[in-house]
């Protein structure tokens, strides 16, 4: 049974949360206008990924956004590996993370770098958010089906089904050199990520 | 002091910080009202310094900047639209500097709003902007203005005495930069 000071208490937490939400800062791109539904603030990490830095990247293959499908072993002894896992399409954060992504194309190329997005959403979805981005230049990949499997091999599939918003950097070799389950409600720093691919060999 | 007692006054302290917090956002400045008081790093290029005629170190004020009419978009690099944006405003740019009527009397300066200085560098690398970009990690350029839509144009007219007035301040593209300047030049009372 509440008591009335628990009562109280609930109702004070929810006006609290209710200011919160009311005060964070997106700086929301316009072209999103209307479309983006607002998920709120969500518990930060959701999942504990067993993979570590040092450790092979296990491989796998989706369909992308363009039609072909994209296996994780064909850029082995080619080119160095970003993976990032974004929530889901539509939500606050993950519509801004790519487009930044998008303008940055000759920052992963200096450090003979590709990026691959994933998200478990499908691909018609896909392919109607990623339309509002522009052209991009990296593939998207569609973890829909069987759902999150992806996800779950990296560890990073959350309670609800979508993903964590987290980055995996892959090197040559195919070993994971840098992993960034990031807070679900920031968006993690292009600065960061660039240092740790600097460290790779080109 | 009790369990639930405690409990009762972090909450009370905490609501009051919130309250405090979604207090700090301000309305956007609408045309015909004075732009904020907003401050903001001097440009570490000497050119970039001189085109805002600007002089010593630290920071500045928007009526410190050497122009009659100061275009000041809010973007953030990670935003599409703004992406988009970048070449009209750079034509706008080029308009303005070719016009010797106009270029010594008009500037343009971005404020990328939750970028820190290395996100700026990439848009402006990626599409080669000629006018100062400043950072604004903190956001709090981006707060005093009422956490506005990205991109976000204010046309703010110096009016001497550090003095300004808003002649535009609205969301999305500035679409023909020419029909732009006409029009600014128009509500300035300078054409």
């Amino acid at each position: 049974m509440f008591s009335k000071k628990h009562f109280c208490f609930y109702i004070l937490a929810g006006i609290l949360v209710l200011l919160y939400s009311s005060t964070i800062a997106y700086g929301a791109s316009e072209q999103f206008k209307g479309k983006i539904y607002n998920t709120g603030i969500l518990k930060p990490v959701d999942s504990k990924t067993k993979l570590k830095v040092g450790m092979k990247a296990p491989d796998f293959t989706l369909p992308s956004v363009s039609g072909e499908k994209v296996s994780l072993s064909k850029f082995l002894g080619k080119k160095n590996v970003v993976i990032s896992f974004v929530p889901a399409a539509w939500t606050p954060v993950c519509s801004d993370q790519w487009p930044g992504y998008n303008i940055a194309k000759s920052l992963f190329e200096k450090n003979a770098a590709v990026l691959i997005g994933i998200t478990v959403d499908n691909i018609p979805t896909l392919f109607a958010w990623t339309k509002e981005m522009g052209e991009l230049w990296f593939p998207v990949l569609s973890d829909f089906y069987p759902h999150g499997s992806v996800a779950k091999k990296y560890g990073v599939l959350r309670s609800s089904g979508t993903t964590e918003r987290a980055l995996f950097v892959i090197d040559k070799k195919g070993i994971i050199r840098y992993i960034d389950v990031h807070d679900i409600n920031s968006r993690p720093g292009l600065e960061t990520l660039m240092k740790e691919l600097e460290k790779l060999e080109k | 002091m009790n369990k639930s007692n405690m409990r009762a006054l972090t909450v009370i302290i905490s609501m009051l910080f919130f309250v405090f917090q979604a207090y700090a956002v301000e309305q956007t400045p609408a045309k015909g009202e004075a732009f904020p008081n907003i401050t903001l790093p001097f440009p570490e290029k000497a050119d970039e310094k001189e085109y805002l005629g600007l002089t010593g170190k630290g920071s500045f004020k928007i009526p410190q900047i050497k122009a009659e009419l100061i275009i000041l978009e809010i973007f953030s690099m990670y935003c599409p639209y703004c992406q988009k944006e970048a070449p009209n405003l750079n034509e706008l740019y080029q308009i303005i500097n070719k016009r010797e009527d106009l270029k010594n009397k008009i500037r343009i300066i971005g404020v990328g709003a939750g970028n820190n200085l290395f996100e700026v560098d990439v848009f402006r690398n990626q599409y080669n902007i000629q006018f100062p970009l400043f950072s604004d990690e903190s956001y709090s350029v981006h707060k005093s203005v009422g956490e506005v839509r990205t991109p976000y144009f204010f046309v703010i007219k110096n009016t001497g005495d550090k003095k300004n007035t808003i002649i535009y301040s609205k969301v999305g593209s500035i679409q023909d930069p020419k029909q732009f300047l006409d029009m600014i030049l128009e509500e300035s009372g300078m054409k």
